[in-house]
């Protein structure tokens, strides 16, 4: 839904104070869902997780989500699938050189990443994405990741 | 043929606190006003069409850019193009769009061109299918420009491909990205070059400037991060043929922006295309006056044989000759 996607990015900053309250409780709920299995959950996980941002985000499940640092504009909507920036094709008017009736979604997330609490993740360097991660909810994904680092720690 | 001591096609060897082997590399960090030109590959599997495409730049530029399906449209490949042209000893910028090869096929071809004697790659995000002759094809873009500079730098640097194997021979290129100063969203795109430069980018050609106002203020920006530092700039420029082609190229083709007095002015000129040529010594002569310029990369598109004059009027080489095939077959490359 494209005019709820651009109240996201308006909206960018209480996104991201949503999400990391969102995430807490996900990290915290960590020793459930490792008895009930992370296999197990992923499927359900992954139903809401593909609802919620398909409405709010245009989500296009890649696995690997950036969102909180593309100012809550998803760059998998942009027809090259670009994680790194805009290209040089933006038209004058910041509409896509692909979909002209699309505001480039690069112009989004520089907006909605200078509402945001941390202005700096836009310059983030992202690796070309995994793939195979397609479709994997990216909720259980970064749980499993930081959970990792706080045990490693 | 050449005698083998004379084989323009061997390297030179890698100066101290260099990456390549190449002339531009040389070049620039010498900090001399290097020129840069781009070569229209030709709709023809004919080695003697590149050669004779590639003559008309001798004598005047440091290396010659070979685009990659530019436009989207198909042509002979850069990789084709520069495995001929480095036979004669030319130094070539290979341009390499993510648009149309994944992961795999994108680390094989930069192998395979630095094997042949390629020494500069330029890493672009590339141009939409929807823009070329054959919009139904599948746009692949498995690495956007960031993520393909840095898997070259990692090839190049630690001697692996993106899965971590080992290389026996690493690629030894200067390595090179693309810049739009001109176009949205204006604030954040010094902030993209600096993400270019993190990931491995060691010099930038510009899209087409027509707008020295917004380069200077781009420039100021990038002065002020640092970057000039870091990264040589080639800002990009081209004659425009008629009033009539700079209105349609600004309107059609993604990224281009032209200012209406730019427009004005050709109409208003009795000649259009000296107009354009003037227009374009005009700013290279401006935009070598901008602390932090270290060249010009120029896009004649069909007016290629132009290019002599524009250099030469400009007055950017002071003198220089840069290296070309015949100019002296003892010592390829060492005049650079």
């Amino acid at each position: 839904m494209y005019a709820l996607r651009q109240w996201s990015v308006r909206n960018s900053r209480k996104l991201e104070w949503l999400y990391q309250c969102f995430e807490g409780i996900l990290i915290a709920l960590h020793p459930f869902w490792l008895w009930i299995g992370y296999s197990r959950i992923e499927k359900p996980i992954r139903a809401v997780e593909k609802s919620v941002k398909s409405a709010m985000f245009d989500c296009q499940m890649c696995g690997s989500c950036v969102l909180s640092q593309t100012g809550m504009s998803c760059p998998m909507n942009c027809p090259k699938e670009l994680r790194n920036g805009p290209c040089g094709g933006v038209r004058s008017d910041g509409y896509c050189e692909v979909e002209s009736t699309m505001r480039c979604v690069w112009v989004d997330a520089w907006e909605g990443s200078q509402r945001m609490r941390d202005q700096t993740r836009i310059a983030t360097v992202q690796p070309p994405l995994a793939q195979g991660q397609r479709g994997r909810s990216s909720w259980l994904r970064e749980v499993r990741k930081k959970r990792d680092l706080r045990f490693f720690e | 043929m050449h005698p083998v001591t004379s084989d323009p096609g061997q390297p030179l060897p890698i100066l101290e606190g260099h990456v390549s082997a190449g002339r531009l590399e040389r070049v620039l960090r010498s900090g001399k006003f290097a020129v840069t030109a781009e070569i229209a590959p030709p709709d023809a599997a004919d080695a003697e069409a590149v050669y004779e495409r590639a003559s008309v730049f001798d004598g005047c530029v440091d290396a010659i850019n070979a685009t990659d399906g530019s436009g989207a449209n198909c042509h002979m490949s850069s990789v084709g193009v520069c495995s001929l042209l480095t036979r004669k000893g030319y130094a070539m910028v290979m341009q390499v769009s993510c648009r149309d090869r994944n992961r795999i096929a994108i680390q094989g071809d930069v192998l395979g061109a630095a094997a042949m004697g390629v020494t500069n790659i330029l890493c672009l995000t590339g141009d939409g299918v929807q823009a070329g002759d054959q919009p139904d094809a599948k746009p692949v873009f498995d690495f956007d420009c960031i993520s393909l500079l840095q898997t070259v730098t990692t090839m190049r640097d630690d001697g692996a491909f993106l899965s971590g194997r080992k290389l026996t021979t690493p690629p030894r290129v200067f390595l090179g990205a693309a810049a739009n100063p001109f176009g949205p969203p204006l604030d954040y795109r010094p902030i993209r070059l600096e993400k270019k430069i993190n990931a491995g980018a060691q010099f930038v050609q510009t899209q087409y400037c027509f707008d020295l106002e917004r380069l200077q203020e781009y420039m100021s920006r990038v002065r002020d991060m640092g970057l000039t530092e870091r990264c040589y700039i080639l800002v990009g420029v081209g004659p425009m043929p008629s009033a009539r082609t700079a209105s349609w190229i600004r309107d059609n083709v993604p990224g281009v922006h032209i200012p209406d007095a730019v427009i004005k002015r050709l109409l208003g000129a009795q000649d259009q295309k000296e107009e354009g040529v003037r227009i374009c010594v005009e700013m290279i002569q401006a935009v070598r006056e901008i602390e932090g310029v270290h060249g010009v990369h120029i896009m004649a598109y069909k007016q290629e044989e132009r290019v002599r004059d524009i250099v030469g009027e400009s007055g950017v080489l002071e003198g220089r000759i840069p290296w070309y095939p015949g100019v002296s077959n003892d010592q390829p490359g060492q005049q650079t």
